[in-house]
């Protein structure tokens, strides 16, 4: 089962091996994930399991942190996204993300929207209009914002400011999307638009999306990651791992015994 | 006789009671006293304030409506020379030549401290935040502490020969007095820009690099942009002190009260013509009076300064607030 699938679908993200150490404290034990194209992947896990860091080494973010050491390799394409040569701001154009507190600059949400692209070099005012506003489609917002793109971001509620946000990160064309709790800073209702926003961009983009929320997993991902102490504990189709998990730290967690 | 005695004892007591009620209680009187203290002193300093600004006003407004000088004379003629009378029988008392030395002098050495400040706020809190504050931070506070008369004696003893050597002439005048004030107002400009970016959201920084901007990009199309009102409020309050400062500008500007040619001709600020001034005129006379309004001008722009300080930083609070409200 798991074979057939894996020789489906390309895979786009591999890594092995993946340990992170702040300073002398290791994070991650040896992760070894592998994300298939135009795939929602969720990790999930308690508090500080590690999951959000994980997510993190796909894009360099921790690079940002000093004292932090990455062992093992990650590989986008087949090319390690770790070696010395590789142009760390070619590779976040590829690999997008969206955080957890909403994040949209001061600024207006065409300005927001564009910013990625003004960044590389596009001038031509009727190509920024046009991916703006594919970009806000895409993410579920354009019908809310469209009379007020030239609004400031910051005057929208957090859950549209939150779509703004991925609007953003749609606009650069990424492959990967790198979501970390999108949703932990909303409430229901835009968690859903979010979710829905999710499902709709599928089909274009990998999706990586780590949550607290393991219904919000079963409901929008095709594979799920459990993750536990900087450890892998399980890694299959989202519906095999909640209704039959092999391992039982995993079933416990599911069923609420920790965490 | 039992009943009576015991009929006045409860009365007593009645009494004791009354008194304890209506009167105050010792933490009352101290809570009266702290703010009769407090009341007093907003009071003394609120006198202080209006009875400089009746002063100036009075003294300053006098040189119009006792001496009689026009007001457009005033602040468009180019000849100061108040003891004097010129060919149509009218005092010498334009003042063109300090208002516009004082404006070249301020606007000159906020525009070229600016991009320096700029510079080194920057690399104290993006590029290089740890050594930065470790080795610049008290250099930028030991320029804040040095006195005027020192910046004002360097400025004479070392800039003013140089400008001489290089460009000829005396080398007074504002060149002089720009490069001597750039000094002064570095430190102020730098640690108000400091501030202001160092209070920049960190999830802005993220937010951009992770869409992949260089950190130069993230600098100057978000920090900067975000920082924006800040380094404004810096900028104005640098101007405002090159405005206000007296003492090290006189010493290097030349004081000579004439409309400046150039930035190397000796002129005179409106500050530096008052402690030259002062002391060489009665009070209530005509001169004296000249002076007076000169530092009425001083007052209203500083009452400009301020009043833009507070535009500017209501307009980036009110962005923020934006955000909290929804």
């Amino acid at each position: 089962m798991e074979k057939t699938a894996n020789t489906k679908t390309k895979q786009i993200i591999t890594s092995e091996d993946v340990h992170l150490y702040y300073g002398s404290f290791e994070a991650l034990h040896g992760i070894d994930l592998n994300f298939g194209e135009h795939e929602i992947a969720a990790l999930i896990g308690p508090s500080g399991c590690g999951k959000s860091t994980y997510l993190r080494c796909l894009n360099r973010m921790n690079d940002l942190i000093p004292g932090v050491k990455i062992t093992g390799s990650i590989e986008l394409e087949g090319n390690d996204i770790y070696a010395p040569k590789v142009d760390v701001v070619e590779l976040r154009k590829r690999v997008g993300m969206v955080f957890q507190q909403p994040n949209p600059f001061p600024f207006s949400v065409y300005e927001n929207v564009a910013y990625g692209l003004r960044l590389a070099g596009v001038r031509d005012k009727s190509l920024l209009d046009e991916r703006v506003e594919t970009s806000l489609k895409q993410a579920a917002i354009w019908d809310e914002v469209k009379d007020n793109l030239y609004d400031s971001a910051l005057s929208f509620s957090g859950g549209q400011q939150q779509r703004i946000c991925v609007a953003r990160v749609l606009a650069v064309q990424p492959e990967v999307v790198l979501l970390d709790e999108p949703t932990s800073a909303l409430d229901p209702i835009s968690s859903a638009k979010i979710e829905d926003t999710l499902l709709n961009i599928r089909d274009k983009y990998t999706i990586i999306i780590v949550t607290h929320n393991m219904q919000q997993a079963s409901r929008i991902s095709d594979r799920t990651a459990f993750l536990l102490n900087g450890n892998l504990v399980e890694y299959d189709k989202t519906e095999k791992l909640f209704m039959n998990p092999e391992k039982e730290e995993t079933s416990d967690y599911l069923n609420g015994k920790f965490g | 006789m039992e009943g009576i005695k015991s009929e006045t004892e409860d009365k007593l007591k009645m009494d004791g009671i009354k008194k304890e009620l209506r009167n105050p209680s010792k933490a009352t009187h101290q809570d009266y006293f702290g703010k009769a203290i407090s009341y007093i002193c907003i009071t003394l300093v609120g006198c202080l304030v209006l009875s400089i600004l009746y002063f100036i006003t009075t003294r300053g407004v006098a040189t119009f409506t006792e001496n009689h000088v026009n007001l457009w004379a005033f602040l468009s003629g180019t000849n100061w020379n108040p003891g004097m009378l010129d060919s149509h029988g009218q005092p010498e008392v334009g003042a063109l030549p300090m208002i516009v030395t004082s404006f070249c002098v301020t606007v000159l050495a906020a525009l070229v401290a600016t991009p320096f400040a700029l510079g080194v706020a920057l690399f104290m809190t993006e590029i290089s935040p740890q050594k930065g504050t470790r080795f610049l931070q008290p250099v930028i506070e030991l320029l804040v502490g040095i006195p005027s008369v020192v910046y004002g004696f360097i400025g004479l003893s070392v800039i003013v020969p140089l400008i001489r050597h290089a460009f000829g002439g005396t080398g007074f005048g504002i060149l002089a007095g720009t490069i001597v004030l750039f000094v002064m107002v570095l430190p102020t400009i730098t640690s108000l820009s400091i501030d202001s970016i160092r209070s920049v959201p960190m999830y802005y920084r993220s937010a951009s690099l992770a869409l992949g901007a260089t950190r130069w990009q993230t600098i100057h199309k978000v920090v900067l942009r975000a920082a924006t009102p800040g380094i404004l409020t810096a900028i104005i309050f640098g101007m405002a002190r090159a405005f206000g400062e007296a003492l090290a500008v006189q010493m290097v500007i030349g004081n000579a009260t004439l409309m400046p040619h150039g930035l190397l001709t000796p002129s005179s600020t409106l500050t530096s013509q008052l402690t030259t001034g002062i002391g060489n005129t009665t009070m209530g006379t005509l001169p004296n009076n000249a002076l007076w309004s000169l530092a009425l001008i001083l007052l209203l722009m500083s009452l400009v300064f301020n009043v833009l300080v507070r535009f500017i930083g209501k307009r980036g609070s009110m962005k923020n607030e934006f955000k909290s409200c929804k």
